[in-house]
């Protein structure tokens, strides 16, 4: 029979059970947990007035416009660099004239929602990762709740709102970037009319090329959302937290992302 | 004519002195306890708070002070006792009613808890919005030039919070605090990282407040001389427990050596002070 000590009141304390430990998986599997928790919480709470209307107004503003340089540039770059890079492979093939169809494909399908969601993972999830743990460091969530504000409306749900909605339009605004820049990659080397251009990418791109695409950027500005405002709002204090909040969002709103994507092309193929 | 909001948001005013007589407490904190994992904060805390009165809550640092008023507000949840505020227990109440008993009272955060993306005048604007009565835009005006003028800041109306000095950032948010006129207002550690002269005029301004609103207040500190200028009453706390409660002068003479070292500290500070002063202009 095994004998326990005895603790400090006295009774006698049973010897602690070894168990395997594991850190790593450990803080995922807590941390997964707890983000599906809060998105349960922003579900329940997303219907309930009152509705922070302005404040969705206003984080769509931010989120929209501070982006929507670098998402433009960013497009841009990536049509003109595709269209030149796959230029001389079509050309072994002799199929030069499908070069602008393949591009559209490519950028509608794949490239410009990916492309925008990665860098508003890192500007827009790094930012409210932030901007959050920031307030809550500061005491400034707090604050709002004792002047009778639900912080988690006014704060979270507007972001996560705010970049569902933002995503896709910025999406929209990359991909017109890229065609753009494939239009410029088109005519380096070749004489290829505006009208032209267009008229040969977009005849080739279907329904199943514009619509599966374009739902899934709003999962990813969802994603990116929730998880820039989770890591933001539940950010420990101290300034080591917000930078530790920043960094956490950028890398798991990042993973998600992809994850999301492989999801909605295995998803979008059984309808293919 | 006098503006419904106007005349709703400012509570009666009778004379404090009358008020605090008829000891009708607007606070009342019986045996509360509150731990963090094994660390046993507050152990048993009672407090009560009449109406006009100004209650100080000296302690040293990690004395559980902060987390006391925080509990007041309900931002933490204590483990044992109550608190009734208006005669309402908060953890019987409903998420409405402790929103509805949240505009009845102030909070001024030690930091200040500015809005650090927002102006001072949407600071100031901010608290207005969860009034039942929703003031017009010209009554948010004159409300929040009354609130900046209350604390000396007209001229800082149109600024960003990062603009102003730390006393500045202080008496913001105090008035943001006040924009509601509460009826309880809650200091943690008003003068806390100030310089001797800002933290006496934030005592004062405090006690300016008081008079001007009849609010019943605690202030949570370790700054004696702010808990003599503001405060009706001082209690002490040591290891999660109050050990002593009275007036300035009767703890400043109390036959415990651990309470008179509070203020003993604080005399043989002021006197090294007033000599330093003394010598400055005797130069």
């Amino acid at each position: 029979m095994a004998h326990g000590v005895l603790g400090e009141n006295g009774k006698e304390r049973q010897p602690r059970r070894r168990r395997l430990h594991f850190p790593v998986v450990e803080a995922f599997f807590s941390d997964a947990g707890l983000l599906s928790l809060f998105n349960v919480r922003v579900f329940k709470t997303v219907l309930q007035p009152p509705y922070e209307i302005r404040e969705f107004l206003k984080q769509s503003y931010l989120i929209g416009n501070k982006s929507l340089a670098l998402v433009g540039i960013t497009g841009f770059i990536i049509g003109l660099v595709l269209t030149i890079q796959s230029r001389p492979t079509l050309a072994q093939f002799g199929a030069e004239s499908w070069l602008p169809a393949m591009v559209a494909v490519s950028i509608v399908r794949e490239i410009g929602p990916i492309i925008t969601a990665v860098i508003c993972a890192g500007k827009v999830g790094s930012g409210i990762g932030a901007e959050l743990s920031s307030m809550r460091v500061t005491e400034q969530i707090e604050a709002m709740q004792v002047s009778g504000t639900d912080p988690f409306k006014y704060i979270v749900i507007t972001r996560i709102l705010a970049a569902t909605l933002m995503i896709p339009v910025l999406t929209v605004f990359s991909d017109a970037f890229a065609f753009y820049g494939s239009f410029l990659g088109v005519n380096l080397r070749g004489d290829v009319s505006f009208t032209l251009f267009f008229s040969q990418a977009l005849t080739k791109l279907t329904f199943m090329d514009v619509f599966p695409a374009f739902i899934k950027t709003f999962f990813f500005g969802f994603a990116i959302g929730l998880i820039g405002c989770y890591k933001g709002y539940n950010a420990s204090t101290g300034t080591e937290g917000v930078g530790r909040a920043a960094n956490s969002a950028v890398v798991t709103a990042s993973l998600v992302v992809f994850i999301i994507d492989m999801l909605a092309v295995q998803i979008t193929s059984l309808f293919m | 004519m006098e503006s419904p909001f106007l005349k709703a948001a400012t509570p009666p005013i009778e004379p404090i002195q009358e008020q605090i007589g008829q000891q009708t407490n607007v606070i009342e904190i019986r045996h509360l306890k509150k731990s963090f994992d094994d660390h046993e904060v507050l152990k048993d805390i009672s407090i009560e708070v009449a109406r006009g009165e100004t209650l100080a809550v000296l302690g040293k640092s990690g004395a559980g002070k902060s987390v006391l008023i925080k509990c007041i507000v309900a931002l933490l949840e204590p483990d044992a006792g109550t608190i009734i505020l208006f005669g309402k227990d908060i953890a019987a109440s409903g998420k409405k009613e402790q929103t509805g008993l949240h505009n009845r009272i102030g909070f001024l955060f030690q930091g200040g808890a500015l809005y650090d993306s927002k102006s001072v005048r949407e600071n100031l604007e901010f608290p207005l919005r969860n009034l039942k009565i929703k003031p017009s835009l010209e009554e948010k005006d004159k409300l929040v030039v009354e609130a900046l003028t209350n604390v000396g800041l007209t001229d800082a109306i149109d600024k960003m919070p990062s603009e102003l000095s730390g006393g500045m950032r202080k008496r913001l948010a105090l008035a943001r605090t006040l924009i509601q006129k509460p009826e309880i207002m809650l200091y943690d550690e008003p003068t806390t990282g100030l310089d001797p002269i800002t933290s006496r005029e934030i005592s004062r301004l405090i006690l300016g407040v008081q008079e001007k609103y009849q609010t019943s207040s605690i202030i949570i500190t370790h700054d004696i001389e702010c808990a003599n200028i503001a405060a009706n009453r001082i209690v002490l706390i040591r290891d999660g427990l109050c050990v002593a409660s009275g007036t300035y002068d009767e703890l400043e003479n109390s036959d415990d050596e651990w309470v008179r070292s509070f203020f003993e500290w604080h005399a043989d500070h002021t006197k090294a002070t007033t000599a330093m002063q003394g010598k400055k202009s005797a130069r």
